[in-house]
């Protein structure tokens, strides 16, 4: 394909106090039909978007947190979160939903969505993207 | 590449995240009220002028007249016009927002 | 060179949409594209043809359709996102059963889609928001 190019979405707000996480997720969704490269990366306040445990019904909100879970399945299948911004926060990865994909290139075998990254990894994450979108 | 930052590092942390992940080379553009992380003597100057180590940092002129701190960029930030910004935009192969 | 512009912020709350505005001016008036404008989040509400900000102000939704007119620019506003906020065109407003709607000049709504396209199309993307 001729114009594939390399997609990150960066993710830096918490669900639910505004609305960015939700339609963000939303591009992502309807991105994944473009079969670009699709990097995802959570970090400051973004990581609470796929913090384990949500339960928006007594708030009455869409709990949009599941949808995370699907993503492998539209081949969105590299997620990164800011290790520092777990750290300052006192989350672990355990914290988390555990986010997987079947690697098709590997018999389908089940494989961690998630890498845990350095600032200076996501610095050179960023350079290696043709574009990158944050909301 | 190009990162812009348009908060204040007063009330927000976008400059300070934006700074720990710059490459060498790269350049910053502070925007809106972002140009407030280019005060001389704030409590940021100094993670601020260490980045300029690595990257150039820039301010928007339009904001920072608007605001009226024109007289207190930490010496080295360069002042561009929209022109400016369309232009680094041009000449950096992508453009990240710290929003 | 061609450049995609986002815009997450509605007019007024935010500097966001002023800030895109004289981008793009700048980017049209330097010999560059503009492939296309997508509004997204409360940033489709720069898409209402209802404003009346006070004379001594600037009117950003009509500066957006005065660019728009003289530079043949695409406006695009999401539609999801302007269900949600009440943003329609005529079409749009008879599907959901509405009883008016607001869309102004130069603008038209479609889907997030247009943004990723936009992505895929553009040299640069540049995104203004919050």
């Amino acid at each position: 394909m001729s114009d594939t190019k390399k997609f990150l979405y960066v993710n830096r707000k918490a669900p639910y106090g505004t609305v960015y996480a939700l339609e963000s997720l939303e591009v992502v969704l309807i991105g994944a039909a473009f079969e670009q490269d699709v990097q995802l990366l959570f970090m400051d306040d973004g990581v609470f978007q796929i913090a384990k445990g949500q339960d928006t019904g007594e708030a009455e909100m869409k709990n949009f947190s599941p949808t995370y879970s699907a993503l492998g399945d539209y081949e969105v299948t590299k997620m990164y979160v800011d290790k520092q911004s777990l750290e300052e926060r006192g989350l672990t990865l355990d914290d988390l939903i555990h986010l997987t994909y079947e690697d098709e290139d590997d018999d389908y075998a089940e494989k961690d969505s998630i890498r845990l990254v350095s600032r200076e990894e996501i610095a050179a994450l960023m350079e290696e993207q043709d574009v990158i979108l944050s909301f | 590449m190009l990162h812009t930052v348009n908060k204040s590092p007063f009330t927000n942390n976008s400059l300070d995240s934006c700074l720990d992940c710059v490459g060498n080379g790269a350049a910053v553009l502070l925007i809106e009220d972002g140009v407030y992380g280019a005060l001389k003597g704030s409590k940021v100057a100094d993670k601020v002028k260490a980045a300029m180590g690595k990257v150039t940092i820039y301010a928007l002129s339009a904001d920072v007249k608007a605001r009226g701190v024109a007289d207190k960029m930490i010496d080295g930030i360069k002042m561009v016009d929209y022109a400016g910004f369309v232009e680094l935009a041009a000449e950096n192969d992508k453009v990240h927002s710290w929003l | 060179m061609k450049f995609t512009i986002q815009i997450n912020e509605g007019p007024y709350q935010h500097q966001a949409s002023d800030t895109a505005y004289q981008f793009t001016k700048a980017a049209l008036e330097k010999g560059h594209e503009i492939f296309r404008v997508f509004f997204y989040h409360d940033g489709v509400n720069n898409a209402t043809r209802l404003t009346s900000p006070p004379q001594d102000d600037r009117n950003v939704v009509n500066r957006w359709s005065a660019l728009a007119e003289k530079h043949n620019l695409d406006l695009v506003v999401c539609v999801a996102a302007a269900q949600r906020r009440g943003i329609a065109d005529a079409d749009e407003a008879k599907r959901n059963g509405k009883d008016a709607d607001n869309l102004a000049p130069g603008f038209r709504i479609s889907g997030l889609g247009q943004l990723i396209e936009g992505g895929i199309q553009a040299d640069r993307l540049v995104v203004f928001g919050d």
